[in-house]
């Protein structure tokens, strides 16, 4: 109440509207418009110059259908592949003590630091046929490097983090009564994990998994290096905007960077409200 | 119970060390095992200095402009209740959903020969693209809401008494930020900091559309271990990506410090 009265009794200046616009607010607002806004609205305006059916001739065309296949359905396994392992990773870093554990946990976010070039490098090497993991597939005629295989674990590799320090938290604050309860009301194992310990969980996990697709959709820099990047087999379509770009196809990568970037949109709402689910979960 | 346990353990850890560790390990192997001589001779020829010297100029122009910028976001977003302020944080969070080789393509669509400003910079002659100024830009882009992301909570945490009680005792608003507002926020702060230079000096797409990947002129470190591995300049490839590797293990190591601090200080 006193804040009140105080400011009631600051005298009132008479001010030009603009001169009480403060500097955070210009600096926020001027900056994000030329740095984020400005390059948005040059891809849809020049996305809006393209005939409707040109636009989607090329966003149709095979080599285009082909890149989505390739992007989103391994980034899609990866990240639900991500979902399961990466929950596991956090149950595992809070819940147990073994040696190593501190130093393990701390470089579970080593994707985040490393450039992602460097991760393509080591995936490539790792994984190609002589590699330090690669040559155990190789005899049974496995090629992980420059295929398919090669995006998916690259794919892997920089979505990681995301379910694991999403999880961590939220495991770490849940109660263990409620388990222990479970226990000695007779509930197994399975049913305590079923029913007490995984639905809390399952909006965090979810985030996750949405936060590691979003980011293994936009993946370039290890893709480009750990793929043999052949149309129709192991482009993706960050890749397939960079090559048009090199091409200078300005129409064929725009097109393409549209979809991306309205798809991007997409995820980033799902992932907000995924968010807001579970801080609505969180407070029940 | 004890057999699960260690099944789990097992099997997560087998999961990183396949995924990640294992990986992350063999570029620094490939880097040593012929010998330190080989290590030194790639990483001191002139194209890998003028790399080092385009990555340092980069980060040392993005990372102060965004540290500025997300202090500024940060406190609006923390003390402000206005309509869209959600819609405010999620344009600040685009850049992580948007693709980097998107967000590079924006910016030849901005600032490239047939760009929007295309025409005025060739009157101006300013060179955007395929330059250092396009390559500051894009990175702007893509680091822009570390420092905003890591401030908000601390800034909503601690909340607005003791700036307004600073105030009601007569001090400046640069007096407020520098003795209140700083002092609380610093670790969160640095980390912020921490991230905004890691993924400065890291970054690929986005770079690698603009800078055009012209090696000893362009190429930031980043571009120089892609464009070495393809060219087969294998030692040179892994010279650097040791280099690289390094600046994520330091920036792991003071991101775990920080992280201790934040711990201490809100106990």
């Amino acid at each position: 109440m006193n804040q009140i009265t105080l400011h009631q009794f600051q005298p009132r200046k008479s001010q030009k509207w603009w001169t009480k616009i403060s500097l955070p607010w210009t600096v926020t607002v001027s900056y994000l418009s030329l740095i984020l806004l400005l390059p948005i609205a040059a891809l849809i305006s020049k996305s809006l110059t393209l005939e409707n059916a040109e636009f989607w001739q090329i966003a149709s065309s095979p080599i285009a259908l082909s890149a989505y296949e390739v992007t989103f359905i391994t980034a899609l396994i990866a990240s639900l592949i991500n979902g399961v392992m990466g929950t596991l990773v956090a149950w595992v870093l809070i819940r147990y003590e073994f040696p190593g554990r501190k130093i393990i946990d701390a470089a579970v976010d080593l994707p985040f630091a490393l450039p992602t070039s460097v991760a393509g490098l080591a995936l490539a090497t790792a994984y190609s046929d002589k590699g330090l993991i690669g040559q155990f597939f190789a005899p049974f005629g496995i090629k992980i490097a420059f295929t398919r295989l090669g995006i998916f674990v690259a794919m892997l590799l920089i979505s990681l983090p995301f379910v694991v320090r999403t999880l961590q938290p939220v495991l770490q604050e849940m109660e263990r009564e409620l388990e222990e309860a479970a226990w000695s009301l007779g509930a197994s194992q399975l049913q305590t994990f079923w029913r007490v310990i995984l639905p809390p969980l399952i909006p965090p996990i979810l985030t996750g998994i949405a936060l590691g697709f979003s980011r293994a959709v936009g993946e370039y820099g290890s893709v480009v290096l750990v793929a043999a990047n052949i149309p129709f087999q192991d482009l993706i379509a960050p890749v397939l905007v960079f090559q048009k770009l090199e091409q200078y196809d300005y129409a064929g990568a725009t097109v393409i960077g549209t979809v991306m970037l309205l798809l991007s949109l997409v995820l980033l709402l799902g992932i907000n409200f995924l968010q807001q689910w579970g801080r609505r979960y969180a407070q029940k | 119970m004890l057999r699960n346990k260690l099944v789990l353990i097992v099997v997560a850890l087998s999961y990183l060390f396949l995924v990640l560790f294992i990986p992350a390990s063999t570029v620094f192997y490939e880097a040593f095992h012929r010998g330190i001589n080989a290590f030194v001779a790639a990483t001191t020829s002139r194209e890998f200095l003028q790399a080092v010297k385009m990555t340092i100029i980069i980060a040392a122009i993005a990372v102060p402009l965004n540290t500025f910028f997300g202090l500024c976001a940060a406190w609006v977003i923390a003390r402000n209740q206005f309509r869209g302020r959600a819609l405010l944080i999620s344009i600040i969070d685009l850049p992580f959903s948007v693709s980097p080789v998107v967000a590079g393509l924006m910016l030849i669509l901005l600032y490239g020969r047939n760009g929007w400003f295309g025409n005025w910079l060739e009157i101006a002659g300013i060179k955007v693209i395929f330059a250092l100024p396009g390559m500051v830009i894009a990175t702007l882009f893509v680091t822009l809401p570390f420092v905003a992301r890591e401030v908000i909570p601390v800034l909503e945490e601690m909340g607005s008494e003791q700036e307004e009680a600073a105030r009601t005792l007569g001090a400046s608003d640069w007096q407020i930020f520098w003795r209140v507002i700083l002092p609380n926020i610093r670790w969160g702060l640095l980390y912020g900091v921490l991230l905004t230079n890691a993924r400065a000096m890291g970054e690929f797409g986005a770079i690698a559309v603009v800078s055009g990947g012209i090696i000893g002129k362009t190429a930031t470190l980043p571009i120089f271990v892609e464009q070495a591995y393809k060219n087969y300049q294998t030692e040179a490839a892994f010279g650097a990506a040791v280099c690289l590797g390094l600046l994520a293990a330091v920036t792991l190591i003071l991101k775990e410090i920080l992280e201790r601090r934040t711990a201490i200080a809100s106990k």
